[in-house]
């Protein structure tokens, strides 16, 4: 399922996604590029995904996930740092080797309903897809073999390829996420975002749609960032995690070990609130307003966590990533 | 149902003085349909359900399952029409009102609903206004039901503040729903819910739009409420898990009848209906890693066409032929659980 022209030059050492020191600024209208300040929503972020493994991005709302994948596929290209998919800087493209780069990472949204034209069949919003990159363009026989193609992809994610002229509203929720998958899968990627694919499903649903995902990952050696909110399925589904937390990455690490044994304090205080593990101790007194962000006075949503752990002076840096273990890195500042 | 078991182990402290664990709601055969002809869909079909004082009752289903159609029904919010009420009664015993909920006249309704039976939504956003003060909405209760004024009314919404974790702040009473975080809002929703201290509280889906940690808070604070106002808890959730963290009892709804319940310990160690069995199964943990989910198969059917019979057996792995036929009847089990099911204790296929 490689059908990519584009050379693929990885060391072998490397991993197969590289996300180093990224950035994105978001300026105020009329700062101009060079105002001052502006928000860093994503910042200094570092992270390395292998080859066939899931990646699972956590952390709460606001936080920095979504524009981080956005950036990563450079629909918001990214202000600083660097992107290197297979070995290739993504900075270092023309605008059309871009575009022929991108089908190589595929993304699926939350709302299968808002990713879906509720105008077009579902085999017509497959066709885009396959016409954008001139699948067996010039060839003969070319609309059966587009025909064959849609029949396939559907087959593939479970839906019966006689519904194929059917549009969306006549599918329900379960099976309009499996037809966005195949949709993201019709141009032969090898790198999916799956930004909280089954949060908007049905409990009995979600495991339908995460057991596919499982099964396509190993199918076609696909490589997935997973981002979620939800811990528990996350801790389930990834080989590697990575908090995020106000922009930054905060700690990452092999999935049983960060469960195991988290280290950053904000690690340490999501994965306590996990729900479904104990049963909340209603005796235990409740200490409030630990993360209401401060209200109004124009502060950012959240607030950061260094401070009431360390002097002040030293909460002015910025914090870097350590090494603690094998693969397992917390930020932290440096004494 | 006078058997019932006490399983809010550590509840003994933080319980009020005036507690009676008697009963404060008991939904009995609840009926309840939209439409008619062709498309008329039964919502809910036989529902029944007891809530004692103190005690948080988690209702557990998907969507489409009649969690939410149960609940507007008890707080007599279910425009009719279109809905028609078929059957049932819903008994509710409260500080000054008793009775069939369904035969009040609209006027006592009226009475009772914020009063007595108060609610806590899902988007704080949405149900606050937008364009009062904080304050002003939760004095607006204050003074319409319990006949407060002025700086009365202030001081009281002051403290209903500290209550809900939002202490003793006058900016708080003075700001507009906006200038605060979804936390906040939700602790405002709280605050207005409970300001009456009502009888009963119905929760539904109050943290989905939560994040975690938030969710952790605002759980843990309606768990010491029902202590600390001796109130029932109806909680609405599609969320096992958090259904895990905090319900005293637990009833399982699936296509608008309750298949099974039963205290948490029960519904959580050793589920008898198939639908919860699976239900369980199907979630997502660390637990599970490296194995395949448990699936359900098929859909949640909707309420124009739920099946015949047991309205489980076409996804149900133990279905026999009279599962299609004939309704399984609400059967008692050991403890203080039930379970409709024809195949409870039948071999699981590998």
């Amino acid at each position: 399922m490689s059908s990519m022209n584009i050379a693929s030059s990885a060391g072998s050492a490397r991993s197969f996604i590289e996300i180093d020191s990224l950035e994105k600024t978001f300026h105020a209208r009329g700062a101009g590029a060079r105002g001052k300040g502006g928000f860093k929503a994503v910042d200094n972020v570092s992270l390395d995904i292998e080859r066939n493994s899931i990646f699972g991005l956590v952390g709460e709302s606001g936080c920095g996930k979504t524009t981080l994948s956005r950036a990563v596929l450079f629909l918001d290209p990214p202000t600083g740092g660097e992107i290197r998919i297979d070995g290739i800087d993504m900075r270092t493209l023309s605008a059309s080797r871009l575009r022929t780069f991108r089908k190589r990472i595929q993304i699926v949204f939350q709302d299968p309903n808002s990713s879906l034209n509720p105008k077009m069949s579902i085999e017509n919003s497959i066709k885009e897809g396959l016409n954008n990159i001139k699948y067996a363009a010039g060839e003969p026989e070319r609309r059966a073999k587009l025909d064959n193609r849609v029949d396939e992809l559907l087959a593939l994610v479970g839906i019966t390829p006689g519904h194929k002229t059917r549009f969306p509203h006549e599918f329900s929720g379960g099976q309009k996420q499996r037809i966005v998958i195949a949709r993201a899968l019709s141009v032969e990627p090898d790198f999916l975002i799956l930004d909280e694919p089954v949060s908007n499903l049905d409990v009995s649903i979600q495991a339908q749609i995460i057991n596919l995902l499982l099964e396509l990952k190993e199918k076609l050696s696909l490589t997935y960032l997973f981002i979620s909110h939800d811990l528990n399925l996350v801790s389930y589904l990834s080989d590697k995690i990575a908090v995020m937390y106000k922009g930054q990455i905060v700690e990452s690490g092999n999935t049983e070990r960060i469960m195991a044994e988290p280290v950053h304090p904000y690690t340490k205080k999501l994965f306590s609130a996990i729900p479904g593990v104990t049963r909340i101790d209603e005796e235990q007194e409740l200490v409030f307003h630990v993360d209401e962000p401060g209200y109004s006075e124009g502060l950012p949503e959240g607030y950061c966590f260094y401070p009431s752990e360390l002097a002040e002076g030293e909460a002015q840096a910025s914090p870097q990533m350590l090494e603690i273990n094998d693969g397992h890195s917390v930020a932290c500042f440096e004494a | 149902m006078s058997d019932r078991v006490n399983d809010s182990k550590n509840s003994g402290a933080s319980r009020g003085a005036g507690s009676t664990g008697g009963t404060v709601l008991k939904i009995e055969n609840l009926h309840v349909s939209f439409g008619e002809g062709e498309t008329r869909a039964r919502a809910v079909r036989g529902i029944d359900l007891e809530i004692h004082r103190g005690e948080l009752h988690a209702l557990v289903g998907e969507s489409g399952s009649g969690k939410t159609v149960t609940s507007t029904c008890v707080l007599g919010l279910l425009p009719t029409p279109p809905a028609i009420i078929e059957a049932g009664s819903i008994y509710y015993k409260g500080h000054d009102h008793e009775g069939d909920l369904l035969q009040f006249s609209e006027d006592k309704r009226r009475r009772t609903r914020g009063r007595e039976i108060a609610m806590v939504f899902q988007e704080p956003g949405k149900y606050l206004n937008p364009a009062l003060r904080v304050g002003e909405q939760i004095m607006e209760m204050l003074r319409l039901h319990l006949g407060f004024r002025g700086e009365a009314a202030e001081q009281r919404a002051l403290e209903i503040l500290e209550t809900v974790g939002l202490g003793g702040n006058r900016r708080v009473l003075r700001s507009f729903p906006h200038e605060l975080s979804g936390g906040m809002k939700q602790r405002v929703m709280i605050a207005i819910a409970i300001c009456c201290n009502p009888s009963l509280l119905i929760a539904d889906e109050p943290t989905t739009a939560l994040d975690v940690t938030l969710q952790m808070q605002i759980l843990k604070l309606i768990m010491q409420l029902r202590h600390k106002f001796d109130m029932g808890i109806l909680f609405i959730s599609h969320d096992l898990a958090v259904v895990h963290d905090i319900a005293d009892r637990v009833s399982v709804i699936y296509a608008g009848k309750i298949v099974e319940s039963g205290s948490r310990d029960e519904i959580f160690n050793s589920p008898q209906h198939p639908y919860t069995r699976l239900l369980l199964a199907s979630v997502p943990d660390a637990a599970k890693r490296g194995k395949k989910l448990v699936t359900i198969s098929g859909k949640v059917p909707d309420a124009e066409h739920f099946p015949t019979g047991c309205a489980f057996h076409p996804r149900c792995p133990l279905a026999e032929k009279r599962c299609a036929d004939e309704q399984p009847p609400a059967e008692k089990l050991d403890g203080s659980r039930s379970a409709s099911c024809f195949c409870l204790g039948k071999e699981w296929p590998a």
